[in-house]
């Protein structure tokens, strides 16, 4: 199912418009262990439930964004920049 | 006479009991084919459990193209062993499986595709799977209604043509293998939801379901793209992205083209069934989702893009679209075998979009793990070992429609 994602800029937007960029994690330290890099990397949570994620508005502002979406239904429930997360 | 009227269960119905050697969690037809071959091996104690009916996660919604023309050394050989198995699958089951090898074709409209196709076929007439490249003369010759597009946007420059490739009754198969399965004493249990993951220390010791709890020797978890729901309820986390991926049939028409065609530049492929219906599908949705249902955008695109090769499809109807999940790993390959630091805990996932077709040699190879306690060599490159070693199989020819561009 297609869905809008709300932009903090552009206000609601089909979802066709944005890049999506993997759930939200904690980036490593640069000199932290390769099993902390390959966890960041590769390994997901992939959760069926609510799950906050990034996302880029490339067809919009061009701005990164975290969405916070349920990934069963689709429903989007917050979209905020990066700098307004708490 | 009268046993003309009375209703065949291809399977039995039997109370749950407390205790199975294995627990194999999904029903699909990695799930059946893993307990077919587990009951060959005479290991009959087993149960395989569904949280909703047999095959009716992406095994129920699958297209079931079969092909062997990867690009790795180590995909190659592992799909070429499973359409192998696959040929013989109808007189093993004994069950018609309508397995038509009407030719698989790879097109290549640049010429960077064109030399991912060339890479291809080298590499399988190395590894023995029949597979050459065939320019636009010949391609018209054996698929008559299809656009060359000679002079236009992305002309067909050549394809990678795989004679044995083709496709199989989906549910066929899945029948077939859990028919298979229950005639050598293994339970198909349907609608039990495993809940919850029983560990002793490192060992797997059962798992809790919605109709219990069950001890196991060892269990299985081969749930494609729910995979990471039912691993996180043992507390591990798998390299998979789940998003679902969609495809549409027209309405009936007569025999019109008597081929499987996929082009990575229009991210699109089509073939007809048996019944006449023109089925087409392409890649992913660009998110991941746990939900089934499917997209208008994608049915646009899909249907513009195939109308490029197959003109001819202009005015004709659709009847149904739908949407499957896929258990996508980062390098396009299948993850199978035992997680680190668990014991009597098998998993067969990052079957992603690619895999029914691997079903008979997973299910297979699976079992003889389980039964031997060895990783057979085809299944020791799709480790999930490899993630942490940096040994990534970089399989692209396995992505929908091929991602080699
Ligand atoms: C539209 C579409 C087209 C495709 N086309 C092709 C193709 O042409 N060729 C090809 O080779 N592959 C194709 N694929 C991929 C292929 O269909 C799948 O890789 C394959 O069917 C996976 O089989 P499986 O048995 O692993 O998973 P599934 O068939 O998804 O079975 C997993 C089962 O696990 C069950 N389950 C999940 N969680 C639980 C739980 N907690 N407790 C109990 N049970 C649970 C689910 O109900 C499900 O029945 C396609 C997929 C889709 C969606």
């Amino acid at each position: 199912m297609a869905f809008l994602l709300n932009c903090p800029n552009c206000g609601e937007r089909n979802v066709g418009e944005f890049r999506f960029g993997g759930e939200l994690k904690v980036r490593p330290e640069p000199n932290s262990s390769r099993d902390a890099w390959t966890d960041y990397i590769y390994f997901h949570r992939n959760v069926a439930g609510d799950q906050s994620e990034w996302w880029y508005h490339s067809f919009g502002c061009r701005k990164w964004m975290v969405a916070l979406r349920n990934t069963v239904t689709n429903e989007v429930k917050d979209v905020l920049f990066p700098e307004d997360v708490s | 006479m009268l046993q003309l009227f009375q209703k065949k269960r291809m399977w039995r119905k039997s109370p749950l009991k407390r205790h199975y050697d294995v627990i194999i969690v999904g029903a699909g037809v990695h799930g059946l084919a893993t307990a077919y071959y587990l009951g060959k091996l005479g290991i009959t104690n087993v149960a395989v459990l569904d949280k909703g009916y047999i095959g009716g996660g992406a095994s129920a919604r699958s297209t079931a193209i079969l092909r062997a023309n990867y690009l790795t050394s180590q995909g190659i050989p592992f799909f070429r062993e499973s359409l192998k198995l696959y040929g013989d699958l109808a007189q093993e089951l004994d069950y018609n499986m309508l397995f038509t090898r009407s030719g698989r074709f790879d097109l290549g409209h640049t010429e960077s595709a064109v030399f991912g196709l060339r890479m291809r076929s080298q590499f399988n007439q190395m590894h023995g799977v029949d597979s050459r490249l065939i320019g636009p003369d010949e391609i018209k010759k054996l698929i008559p209604v299809l656009d060359i597009r000679q002079g236009k946007h992305l002309p067909v420059m050549a394809a990678l043509y795989h004679p044995p490739g083709g496709v199989i009754r989906h549910d066929a198969v899945v029948w077939g293998y859990a028919r298979g399965a229950d005639r050598m004493g293994t339970e198909i249990h349907p609608f039990t939801e495993v809940i919850g993951i029983k560990k002793n220390d490192n060992k797997i010791i059962g798992v809790e379901t919605t109709h219990g709890f069950i001890s196991a020797g060892s269990v299985v978890s081969a749930t494609a793209g729910w995979s990471s729901t039912v691993a996180a309820l043992a507390d591990v986390n798998l390299p998979i992205v789940t998003h679902p991926l969609q495809a549409f049939v027209t309405e009936p028409l007569k025999p019109y083209i008597d081929a499987t065609i996929s082009s990575a530049n229009l991210h699109v492929y089509a073939y007809q069934t048996d019944r006449g219906e023109v089925v087409i599908g392409g890649g992913v949705n660009h998110y991941p989702s746990y939900s089934q249902r499917s997209t208008l955008d994608m049915l646009e695109t899909l249907s513009g893009h195939v109308l490029e090769l197959l003109p001819a499809l202009r005015d004709v109807n659709v009847m149904r679209q739908w949407a499957g999940l896929c258990d996508m790993t980062p390098d396009y390959a299948p993850i199978m075998g035992k997680v680190d630091g668990l014991d009597d805990f098998f998993i067969s996932c990052g079957w992603g979009t690619w895999g029914f077709k691997a079903a008979p040699i997973a299910g297979k190879c699976m079992a003889e793990m389980i039964f031997t306690g060895r990783v057979p060599e085809l299944i020791q490159p799709f480790s999930l070992s490899r993630f942490r070693e940096g040994k990534l199989v970089n399989e692209r020819a396995s992505a929908p429609a091929g991602a080699i561009h």
